[in-house]
C-alpha cells in the first residue's frame, strides 16, 4: 500500500503540474489570440481533464493511507506514530488527520474534491472556470510537492517493525475529533475556490458581476463549514480539555478565527458590489486576504512559530508555506496593479447613516477584530525579535482588547439591517430604532435589578460589565431583527389571511438571502448571549470520599462510589456522583479519568449535564497522592448551551440564504384574482 | 481624572465628526437636527459613564488571588492560565499558587507580586504584556489602527457623500423620503403577487 500511495501522489503531482502549465498556456493563447498548433480551447480542456484525473489520483492516495491504518501497516512511519491495533475504528479515520503528513494529504484531497466539483460545473462559464481551475491547480501543485518531497505520508520505517503502534494522542480520541478537523479543513480549503475565482476574474478582466454571484455562493458554503468547524473545536475543547471553558485564545484557535472574520466581512461587502457596483477592489482584497490567512494559520500551526496547547502536528515545513505565501502575495499584487482599472467603483455613498455605511463600518470592525487577533498572535514573535525576550499574550489581553470590538460588532449586527440603502431621515431612524432602544434599556434595568452589576462589593468587574452590555445589546439586536420579520409577515398576513408563522415562512421564502441572513444574525446573538454567560462561571474543588458531598449553585453532589474499568485501549477509573437539587435526587454523573495503555498518558473525560440555564460540568481530577482521596472539580457554567443552539440557528439561516427565493408569482397565496393592470417590471437585486 | 478627560476628548472628537453628516438638508429640519445632537450628547454621556466604570479598580483583598492567578501563566507548559490550569498531576500549579498566596498574604502590591514572578520565571509568566516599554505597543497598536481606520472610513464616507450630494443637487429634488420609498419598494416586492424579485439584504 505504501508504494501504491506514493505512486498515486506522484501521478497526482504530474497531473496537477500539467493542469497548471497547459491551463496557463491555453489561457495565455486565448488572451493574446496567438496562433498555435493545438486549439487553445482544446488545450484548456485537456488541462481540465487532468485536474479531474488528479482528483482520482489523490483519492487513491488517501484511500491507501486509510487502508494502511485499518490494516495496521506499521512499516509506514506515519501509521506507527498515530495508530495502534486497539484503536477503535472511528479513531482510525481520525488518525488520518492527527499528524502532519496525514492532515496535508487530507488538505490535498479536499482541494482535489473542490476542484473536481468546480471542473464538472465548467459549463456555467467555461472561461472563468478554466482560470479558476488553473489557479486551483497551482495551489494543488504546492501541496503535492510537500506531500511528495517534504512530508511524505507513506515514508517507510527504517529498522525492525514494531508489533504495535504508538497510538493516537488521547486528546484526539473523542467523537468530535472525527468530524471537527475535516469540517475545519473544508472551510480552510474551501476558501481556495473563491480565491481562484476572484484572481481569475481579475486576470481576465471579467465583464459583469456573474463571477461575484458564483464566488459568493462558494464563500457561503465554505464559511458554513468553517463556522461548524470552529464551533465543533470549541465543543471539543470544552468537553475534553477539562478546564471548564471553550475558547482560550490559543494561536491555533486564532488561526481558524481570522479567515472566518475576513470571510464574514466579504459576505457583507459583496452585497455592496452586487447592488451598487461599489467596493470592488476591497472585495477582491478581502478574498485574497482570507486565502492568505488560511495559509498563515496553517503556517502558525505547522511551523511551531508560536506555542499552542493543541498544535498536534509541528514540523519544519514552515519555509515551504512562507515561500508559497510570498509567491501568492506577489501574484495577487502584480495582477491587481495591472488590472485595477477594471475595478473602478460605479457609485459612491450618499450618506453616513445608511445601509452602505453600515456595511463599511461592519467591514471595518470585522477587520479590526482580525487585526487584533493577528497582532496578539504574532506579538510574542515580534517582542522576541525586538527585545530578545518572549512575552505571553493571553486571555487577559484579548478580553480587554477584543471583547469591546466584539460588542461593537454585535451592535452593528442590529443597526445595519435597520438602515435603508442610500440615505435615511431622523423620522425613519426613530421609527426603526424605538423598539430596540426600549428593549435595550429594559434589559439593562431588569439585569441591574436582578443583580447583574458591574460592581460587586465595591469592586469593578469587567466581566460583569461586558455581560451587562452584551445582554442588553443582544436584546436590542434581537428585537430589531424580529421586528423586521414581524413587519413583513404582518403585511402578508393582512393580505392573505395566513397565520403569523405561515406568513413569516412565506416572507422568508420570498427573499431567502435577506431573511436567511437575519436568521444567521439571530444565531450570532444567541451565541453572544451564551458567551456573556461565562462572566458568571463558578467552580469549586473538593476531595470527595465515599458519601462525601460538595455543593455548587443549586446542586449538591454526593459521591456514591468509585469504580474502575478497562479495555484494550485504556484503563479508566470514574466517580459515581448522585446530584441532588432541593433535597431531591435529580440525576447521576460519572466523570472519568483514563490512562491509555500504549502511550501511558492520562486523560480526563468530563461529565456534563446541560440545561438551558447552565451546564453542570464535573471533572474527576484523580486522587490526592498524600491522602488517597479522589479530587472532584465542579463548574457551573451559565448559558453554555446557548452557544451550541446559536450554531444550529446560524446553520439553518445559512441554508435558507443559500436556497433560491420563491418569487411571489409562484407562491401559493390565497388572494383574490388581480385586477387587470399594466404589468409590473421585474426587479433585479434585492431588498 | 486624566482618563475622564481623555474620554471627553474622544467623545467630543467623535461627536464633532458625527455632528454634521452630509445628509440633504431637506431630510433634516431644525428639530430633527436638535434631536440628533441630543442623541450624540446622550452617547457621550454613556461613553463617559463607561470611562468612569473603567477607572474604578479592584480593591477587594479576597478577589486579588483570583485576579492575579488569572494574570499569570502556569509554567508546566500547558499554556493555560494559572487560575485555570487543570493539568492532571501538574508539577508547577500548586507551587505557583502557594507562592502567590504567600505574596498576597505578605501584603505586596499586585505589581510587586507580578514582578516577583517575572524575576523568577521570566516575562512569559505574565499572561499579558506589561504597559511599559515595547510591551506598550501591544496595547496601543490595535486601538490606534482601529481609530485610524474609523477616522479614515468616516472621512471617506463624508467625501463620497459630498460627491453624491453635488450630483444629486444637479438633479430635480425627489418628492419623497428615499428611505420610505426604498422601504415601500422592498415590502411591495416581498408581499405582493406578480413580481419576480429576489435579492439580498
Amino acid at each position: 500500500m505504501a508504494a501504491f500511495g506514493s505512486f498515486a501522489l506522484l501521478i497526482a503531482l504530474a497531473l496537477a503540474a500539467y493542469n497548471l502549465l497547459a491551463g496557463t498556456v491555453a489561457l495565455r493563447l486565448i488572451a493574446t489570440g496567438q496562433p498555435a498548433a493545438i486549439a487553445p480551447e482544446r488545450l484548456a480542456d485537456t488541462a481540465r481533464r487532468a485536474g479531474i484525473a488528479g482528483f482520482y489520483a489523490v483519492t487513491a492516495a488517501a484511500f491507501a493511507l486509510v487502508v494502511s491504518v485499518f490494516s495496521n501497516d506499521f512499516s509506514i512511519a506515519y501509521i506507527l506514530e498515530h495508530s495502534n491495533r486497539a484503536l477503535p475504528a472511528p479513531y482510525k479515520f481520525a488518525a488520518m488527520w492527527s499528524g502532519q503528513e496525514g492532515s496535508l494529504l487530507l488538505w490535498a484531497w479536499l482541494l482535489g474534491t473542490y476542484g473536481f466539483v468546480l471542473r464538472l460545473r465548467h459549463k456555467t462559464d467555461v472561461k472563468l472556470y478554466a482560470y479558476a481551475g488553473t489557479i486551483l491547480a497551482g495551489i494543488q501543485v504546492f501541496f503535492l510537492l510537500i506531500l511528495n518531497f517534504a512530508a511524505p505520508p507513506f515514508a517507510l520505517l527504517r529498522g525492525a517493525i514494531p508489533a504495535d503502534g504508538n497510538g493516537l494522542n488521547p486528546l484526539l480520541q473523542y467523537p468530535e475529533m472525527v468530524i471537527h478537523p475535516p469540517m475545519l479543513y473544508l472551510g480552510y480549503v474551501g476558501f481556495s475556490v473563491p480565491f481562484a475565482f476572484a484572481l481569475g476574474a481579475l486576470m481576465m478582466r471579467y465583464q459583469g458581476e456573474k463571477w461575484i454571484h458564483i464566488t459568493r455562493t462558494w464563500t457561503m458554503v465554505t464559511w458554513l463549514f468553517l463556522t461548524c468547524g470552529i464551533f465543533l473545536g470549541m465543543h471539543w475543547a470544552y468537553a475534553v480539555l477539562g478546564w471548564g471553558g471553550y475558547w482560550g485564545w490559543d494561536p491555533v484557535e486564532n488561526a481558524s478565527f481570522m479567515p472566518w472574520l475576513t470571510g464574514t466581512a466579504f459576505l457583507h461587502s459583496v452585497m455592496m458590489q452586487e447592488r451598487k457596483g461599489m467596493m470592488k477592489s476591497w472585495n477582491v482584497w478581502l478574498i485574497f486576504s482570507t486565502f492568505l490567512l488560511t495559509m498563515l494559520g496553517t503556517l502558525l500551526t505547522r511551523a511551531g512559530l508560536v506555542s499552542s496547547v493543541h498544535a498536534f502536528a509541528q514540523s519544519s515545513i514552515g519555509t515551504w508555506f512562507v515561500v508559497f505565501m510570498g509567491i501568492t502575495l506577489a501574484v495577487c499584487i502584480f495582477t491587481y496593479v495591472h488590472q485595477r482599472g477594471h475595478l473602478q467603483t460605479e457609485h459612491h455613498l450618499e450618506s453616513l447613516v445608511s445601509r452602505e455605511s453600515s456595511f463599511l463600518f461592519n467591514n471595518l470592525v470585522l477587520l479590526a477584530a482580525c487585526f487584533v487577533i493577528l497582532w496578539g498572535t504574532l506579538f510574542p514573535i515580534l517582542s522576541e525579535y525586538v527585545e530578545g525576550t518572549k512575552v505571553t499574550v493571553g486571555a487577559p489581553w484579548y478580553n480587554q482588547v477584543a471583547v469591546p470590538v466584539g460588542l461593537f460588532l454585535l451592535f452593528l449586527t442590529g443597526v445595519g439591517p435597520l438602515l435603508p440603502w442610500r440615505a435615511t431621515s431622523f423620522r425613519s431612524i426613530r421609527r426603526n430604532f424605538i423598539l430596540p432602544v426600549i428593549a435595550l434599556w429594559t434589559t439593562v434595568i431588569v439585569l441591574l435589578a436582578v443583580g447583574v452589576r458591574p460592581w460587586e462589593n465595591g469592586a469593578y468587574s469587567s466581566g460583569h460589565f461586558y455581560a451587562l452590555v452584551g445582554f442588553s445589546v443582544s436584546a436590542a439586536v434581537l428585537t430589531a431583527i424580529l421586528s423586521e420579520f414581524w413587519r413583513g409577515a404582518a403585511v402578508i398576513r393582512r393580505q392573505t389571511g395566513r397565520s403569523l408563522p405561515s406568513a413569516t415562512w412565506v416572507l422568508t421564502r420570498r427573499n431567502t438571502r435577506r431573511y436567511g441572513g437575519y436568521m444567521v444574525h439571530i444565531g450570532v446573538v444567541v451565541v453572544m448571549i451564551g458567551l456573556c454567560g461565562s462572566a458568571f462561571n463558578r467552580n469549586t474543588e473538593s476531595e470527595l470520599g465515599l458519601h462525601g458531598k460538595m455543593s455548587i449553585g443549586p446542586y449538591t453532589l454526593e459521591c456514591t462510589g468509585f469504580t474502575q474499568d478497562s479495555n484494550d485501549n485504556y484503563n479508566s477509573e470514574y466517580a459515581v456522583l448522585n446530584v441532588w437539587e432541593q433535597g431531591r435526587l435529580q440525576f447521576q454523573m460519572t466523570p472519568e479519568r483514563r490512562v491509555y495503555l500504549v502511550s501511558g498518558q492520562p486523560q480526563t473525560m468530563v461529565a456534563i449535564h446541560s440545561v438551558p440555564a447552565w451546564d453542570l460540568y464535573v471533572v474527576y481530577e484523580g486522587t490526592n497522592p498524600s491522602t488517597g482521596q479522589p479530587i472532584i472539580k465542579a463548574f457551573l457554567n451559565p448559558l453554555v448551551g446557548w452557544i451550541w443552539a446559536g450554531l444550529v440557528v446560524m446553520v439553518l439561516g445559512t441554508f435558507i440564504a443559500l436556497a433560491p427565493s420563491l418569487s411571489p408569482a409562484t407562491a401559493v397565496v390565497r388572494v383574490p384574482a388581480p385586477r387587470a393592470a399594466a404589468p409590473e417590471p421585474v426587479l433585479k437585486g434585492g431588498d | 481624572m486624566a482618563r475622564s478627560r481623555a474620554f471627553t476628548f474622544w467623545t467630543r472628537a467623535v461627536g464633532g465628526l458625527l455632528r454634521a453628516p452630509s445628509i440633504p438638508r431637506s431630510l433634516w429640519n431644525g428639530r430633527e437636527r436638535a434631536n440628533l445632537v441630543f442623541c450624540i450628547k446622550t452617547a457621550q454621556a454613556l461613553l463617559l459613564a463607561v470611562a468612569i466604570c473603567f477607572s474604578v479598580g479592584a480593591s477587594d483583598q479576597s478577589a486579588r488571588m483570583d485576579y492575579l492567578s488569572h494574570h499569570l501563566m502556569c509554567q508546566c507548559g500547558c499554556a493555560q492560565l494559572l487560575g485555570e490550569c487543570d493539568h492532571v498531576g501538574c508539577p508547577d500549579r500548586d507551587t505557583e499558587l502557594a507562592e502567590l498566596s504567600a505574596a498576597v498574604a505578605a501584603g505586596k502590591s499586585d505589581e510587586q507580586i507580578l514582578d516577583g514572578f517575572v524575576s523568577k520565571y521570566g516575562a512569559v509568566v505574565r499572561a499579558a504584556p506589561t504597559t511599559h516599554g515595547f510591551d506598550l505597543v501591544a496595547w496601543i497598536a490595535p486601538f490606534a489602527v482601529f481609530a485610524a481606520a474609523l477616522l479614515g472610513t468616516i472621512l471617506l464616507v463624508r467625501r463620497w457623500s459630498g460627491i453624491s450630494g453635488m450630483q444629486a443637487s444637479a438633479a430635480p429634488p425627489e418628492s419623497n423620503d428615499p428611505a420610505d420609498c426604498e422601504r415601500r419598494e422592498r415590502i411591495r416586492r416581498e408581499t405582493s403577487v406578480g413580481t419576480g424579485a429576489e435579492g439580498g439584504f
